[in-house]
């Protein structure tokens, strides 16, 4: 790592994160002087134009890609429009241990005054809430549910290869043809598809603004600059402000630095959760390194330190502040920008070149937790590539994570892609899959399957908020079968995802009405063909997904409410719900818990009694949503994945059949439940593998090592086999970590939830949790050394 | 036709190339003074009993058929009496505490073949496979193990088989044609001191394990590293000395095998070894400079490849 990129990382990783107000003021300022006077998307592009016309903008000593969100790094603005804050939210965010955001007693007094009068009817939020209905707001004051887009805009959509062909001045040329074409006989829609259309011509204006403005300022700093090094970076970024974002980029240099400042406008335009995706990235770029390095302009380690400066610029960004049950199922400052590295071309072809192992070697040096990283492998991918990033995953800090790109492709299309869309496509986010450049693929929120069945288990009592708030399909004695049981499950469970799927085809309308994004509809395939904005069906693909989470806790609850309760008659249901509201304390209680923990066959052992209720439970759920139609022209998919939200959906709920306590999180992603895996990762990925990951949008395994069982060649060709194998079974993601000393202490602490943690000693690998304490200690000290 | 298994282990990485599954089976004709299987030596079921677990509930009294266990008036924990014990199993289930557990369980050549078939596409996937090992292996019943090896052969899966080598030759020779690699140890070249560390002389093992190269085996050499413990006047380790590695490379010079692995004394058995109440063990982990030094005279005498470690 070079001394400048050094200094870069430092600042990025030590200043404190903060609100900055700026881009609340000049959205106001727009929105006061030209509302009602123009349609609502030029109003949207306007206010963006405004923002861009008036903001600070912000140049760090030795950087060399430019750009901020906010005032400075690491300060996040807010939307008002979206979410009007009050001021106990900016005290709350001020002063919360984690996920902080600092702002001060004068910036909360101003917001008082300038911000909340304006918004606090108008938001979206508000406008949201005020237009759910009862169920759905008991539904999710419940946390059967949580609701991607109440303070967040839709999106954490991917950049395709557009930016780098064309520049916006381009654009500003297309869309004004694509008007000149607009028949007002024949179509009733032509002028609102001019209203949009003007409103992006706008939003190239914008673009087009802070390209221009960084390139006055880099040229004003170089002429009284007196360091000649700097003065000549200077010189540089002025140069390449002044081709993009305006014209198309001629150098790799200028082509990162047209996707940072894409980056900036779709993410200043609205905060959609709360990131912006480069997409393939290696791929894109490629053409330019491969030129600037033939003409002698650019070498491998110039293009790694341009990278890493780009790195910073991700890491600069925190998430906007959440606030409320979205700061729960979100809880973190991560943008949720993820990179694509490998994979496939267009053509089908392997998509591994140079940049993508410069991407990892800047991946291994940043170490930073955003952008995140990953590797899409595929059939054609070299072991080369492979064994290098397996080197750096075993590092223990999580990253790269590990997609098949023959899963992704098979996913889009069944979801009806095209071939060569498939090909371009990859997953964002978390673990999404999308038509990168051409998909609206919009996560509508998370599903809490488990406690569908305490709310059938209870008649539809739900404890947390104290109501009835789900069908009453019977008391634990009218349930004489498991299979009678098991139907009311499913019943109640569609009888949520209906209210769910209602309220979000509210919601969608509401944005498409509220709030286009003629930036991001730009830059969006077809949105300037169609004359239609990104939030409101124009782009090619439109797909809403519903992120179905715990299915390793409703898996072992069921298996345990069918093994004891109706085959074996340990103990009645009744006897079992009662339990549960003690949380499984008391003398009278102690053998039902031991029977349980010991004696259920749980999800995540290759076991086929547990594997079977896990299909059925998520081929019901998948069934029952995939395919409904959204309001923007698409259909819904699921994907099973959790963020934080794991913790959340367990704090409002009481213990479960299967043993784990009230309050504790439930399974995360499709990994097994804390401590029900005891047989191994093999197990674990057979059990996973027995889902049908090619009907999702994206699963999410995370599988825990210590560093010893990924020590040298023979442990990273082990790791790269298993990767490899589970990809064969079709699997669609895979990460993981290596566990770190703090982990050890807690387990040796807590050893009940880490029974599936095999550590490797010396000659033979066994269960932590079956070492005595004396060794317990020993690994751990041995394991801390080994990092 | 069944075995005792006391342990099946998924994802094995370090018994043999890429990803395995290792069968222990129960019953070993030595007696290791490092053993870190000691639950494996008898080829009974054995109860093992986790004292630090213990909740002295006296549950498990309750309920033993045979009358074995009692609890201590003085600690509040349970004591077992092991002549009494049949390892039935019956306190384990009531032990709320998990502090019982019986290792040893009888399984059909069919239930171990499904089992190990389970992990084929990793096996194929790393140039793994299924190795067997214990206890001892070698020292199973020879239908069963043959019926065993057949099964797998005919699922086309990889198998290496883990041995100390003290059984009659005639098994090697039947079992070889079925075995992909042998997992050869070697405790130690001294006969006398091989008998003081295992109960045996090695002069069976070594002619059984020159025979073998002359079928044309695949060998991996497995030498165990025993430091002594400070202190220790009667006892200098096991291939641990310059004496004890010269004997060493006089026998492996000898044969022909693909490598030798050193295998460093561990202590991760202790634990097994309190909970079958046996005596602790009194040796030290060779430090990754010793084990160099080990590496480096097997090395310079003509030996190798090596490598530390299975």
């Amino acid at each position: 790592m070079t001394d400048r990129v050094k200094r870069l990382r430092d600042i990025s990783t030590t200043v404190t994160p903060s609100i900055s107000m700026e881009r609340a003021k000049y959205f106001t300022e727009a929105y006061k002087k030209w509302e009602g006077s123009v349609s609502t998307p030029e109003m949207r592009a306007l206010a963006l134009l405004h923002f861009m016309k008036h903001r600070s903008l912000y140049i760090e000593r030795g950087e060399l890609i430019v750009g901020e969100k906010g005032d400075k790094p690491q300060a996040a603005p807010t939307f008002p429009e979206l979410c009007c804050h009050t001021v106990e939210d900016l005290k709350i965010m001020n002063d919360r241990e984690i996920i902080f955001f600092k702002n001060t007693e004068e910036q909360r007094k101003w917001h008082a005054e300038e911000i909340i009068p304006y918004w606090e009817n108008r938001s979206i939020r508000h406008r949201i809430l005020s237009a759910m209905s009862d169920e759905w707001r008991d539904a999710y004051a419940a946390g059967i549910f949580t609701e991607f887009m109440e303070q967040r805009g839709p999106g954490h959509t991917v950049c395709s290869d557009k930016i780098y062909n064309k520049g916006f001045s381009d654009y500003k040329r297309d869309i004004a043809e694509a008007i000149s074409k607009l028949d007002y006989q024949n179509d009733p829609e032509a002028y609102r598809r001019r209203e949009e259309l003007s409103a992006m011509s706008i939003a190239c204006d914008a673009i087009i603004t802070l390209g221009r403005r960084y390139a006055e300022l880099a040229l004003s700093l170089a002429e009284t600059e007196t360091d000649e090094e700097w003065k000549a970076d200077l010189l540089k970024i002025a140069e390449n402000c002044s081709v993009v974002p305006e014209f198309a980029p001629r150098t790799f240099h200028q082509a990162l630095q047209m996707y940072w400042f894409v980056h900036l406008c779709v993410t200043s335009e609205l905060n959609p959760w709360d990131a912006y995706s480069p997409g393939r990235l290696d791929q894109h770029v490629y053409p330019f390194y491969k030129a600037d390095v033939q003409n002698g302009t650019l070498t491998s380690e110039q293009a790694l330190e341009l990278l890493e400066c780009l790195w910073v610029k991700f890491n600069n960004q925190p998430a906007p502040p959440k606030v409320g049950v979205t700061l729960k199922e979100s809880g973190t400052y991560t943008d949720f920008a993820n990179i694509n590295t490998g994979g496939i071309t267009p053509d089908g072809e392997d998509g591994v070149n140079p940049v993508s192992y410069l991407i990892l070697d800047c991946m291994d040096e940043m170490k930073l937790l955003q952008p995140s990283s990953n590797v899409q492998i595929s059939r054609k991918t070299p072991n080369k590539f492979l064994m290098r990033a397996c080197e750096i995953a075993s590092k223990g800090w999580g990253q790269p994570a590990f997609y098949n790109t023959e899963a992704i492709v098979q996913e889009l299309l069944a979801a009806g892609k095209s071939l060569a869309d498939a090909r371009r496509g990859g997953t964002s986010g978390c673990v999404e899959t999308g038509a990168f450049g051409n998909e609206a693929y919009i996560l509508t929120g998370y599903f809490n399957i488990p406690k569908i069945l305490e709310l059938t288990l209870y008649n539809g009592y739900d404890h947390y908020t104290g109501k009835t708030i789900g069908l009453r399909l019977g008391e634990p004695e009218d349930f004489d079968s498991y299979e009678k049981l098991y139907s009311a499950f499913c019943r109640q469970m569609e009888h949520f995802i209906n209210i769910k799927i209602n309220g979000s085809a509210i919601i969608e309308r509401i944005y498409a009405d509220y709030m286009p994004v003629p930036f991001l509809s730009i830059i969006t395939n077809d949105c300037i063909a169609t004359g239609r904005d990104y939030n409101a069906g124009g782009a090619r693909y439109n797909t809403s997904y519903i992120q179905g989470v715990g299915i390793g806790t409703i898996t072992d609850s069921l298996s345990s409410i069918k093994r004891h309760v109706y085959e074996n008659g340990d103990f009645t249901l009744r006897e079992l719900t009662r339990a549960m509201e003690a949380n499984f304390e008391g003398e009278q209680y102690g053998d039902m818990y031991h029977k349980i923990r010991t004696e259920t066959p749980f999800y995540g052992n290759d076991d086929d009694y547990a594997d079977d209720i896990m299909q059925s439970v998520f081929d019901f759920y998948q069934r029952t949503i995939t395919g409904r139609p959204n309001v923007r022209g698409g259909q819904y998919r699921v994907n099973m994945l959790p963020t934080t939200c794991h913790v959340y959906f367990g704090e409002v709920m009481q213990a479960s059949p299967n043993g784990r306590l009230a309050a504790k999180p439930v399974s995360e992603g499709i990994s097994p439940d804390k401590g029900a895996d005891t047989h191994g990762p093999t197990a674990v990925i057979r059990s996973c593998a027995k889902m049908d990951h090619l009907r999702t949008g994206g699963t999410l395994l995370n599988q825990k090592f210590t560093p010893a069982v990924l020590a040298g060649d023979a442990g990273k060709k082990n790791l790269a086999a298993l990767i490899r194998t589970y990809f064969s079974m079709d699997g669609h993601h895979i990460q993981f970590n290596v566990i770190d000393k703090q982990t050890l202490l807690d387990a040796q602490a807590h050893p009940e939830e880490y029974r599936d943690l095999i550590v490797r000693v010396a000659g033979y690998s066994d269960h932590f949790r079956n070492l005595s304490r004396a060794l317990q200690d020993e690994i751990i000290e041995r394991t801390e050394q080994s990092f | 036709m069944t075995a005792n298994v006391f342990n099946i282990q998924r994802f094995s990485v370090h018994d043999g190339d890429g990803i395995r599954t290792t069968v222990f089976f129960s019953g070993c004709p030595l007696r290791c003074l490092w053993c870190h299987n000691p639950e494996g030596e008898s080829f009974r079921p054995s109860l093992l009993y986790y004292a630090e677990k213990c909740s002295g509930c006296g549950r498990c009294a309750a309920v033993c058929p045979a009358g074995a266990v009692t609890v201590s008036l003085s600690d509040g924990r349970t004591e077992t009496d092991r002549a009494k014990c049949t390892a039935c199993g019956a306190c384990v289930q009531v032990c709320r505490a998990d502090a019982r557990a019986v290792a040893g369980k009888r399984y059909t050549v069919d239930e171990l073949v499904k089992l190990c078939a389970a992990d084929r596409m990793f096996y194929e996937e790393s140039g793994g496979g299924v190795t067997l090992s214990g206890g001892e292996v070698m020292a199973q019943d020879i239908d069963f193990l043959l019926s065993l090896l057949k099964a797998l052969r005919d699922e086309d899966i990889s198998v290496n088989i883990d041995t100390c080598g003290f059984v009659p030759f005639e098994k090697f020779e039947a079992v070889a044609p079925f075995a992909d690699t042998f997992l050869y140890d070697i405790k130690s070249a001294d006969p006398e001191k091989h008998l003081y560390c295992t109960g045996v002389k090695n002069e069976l093992i070594i002619d059984n394990l020159r025979r073998l190269s002359g079928l044309g085996a695949k060998i991996y050499i497995r030498v165990p590293v025993i430091a002594p413990a400070p202190n220790d006047k009667e006892f200098d380790g096991a291939n641990f000395t310059e004496k004890d590695i010269s004997g060493l490379i006089s026998i492996i010079l000898g044969i022909k095998y693909s490598r030798v692995c050193l295998l460093p004394y561990h202590n991760t058995g202790e634990y097994k070894r309190a909970s079958l109440g046996l005596e602790a063990s009194r040796f030290a982990v060779p430090s990754g400079g010793e084990l160099e030094r080990i590496k480096t005279a097997l090395t310079d005498a003509g030996v190798g490849p090596v490598f530390i470690g299975g």
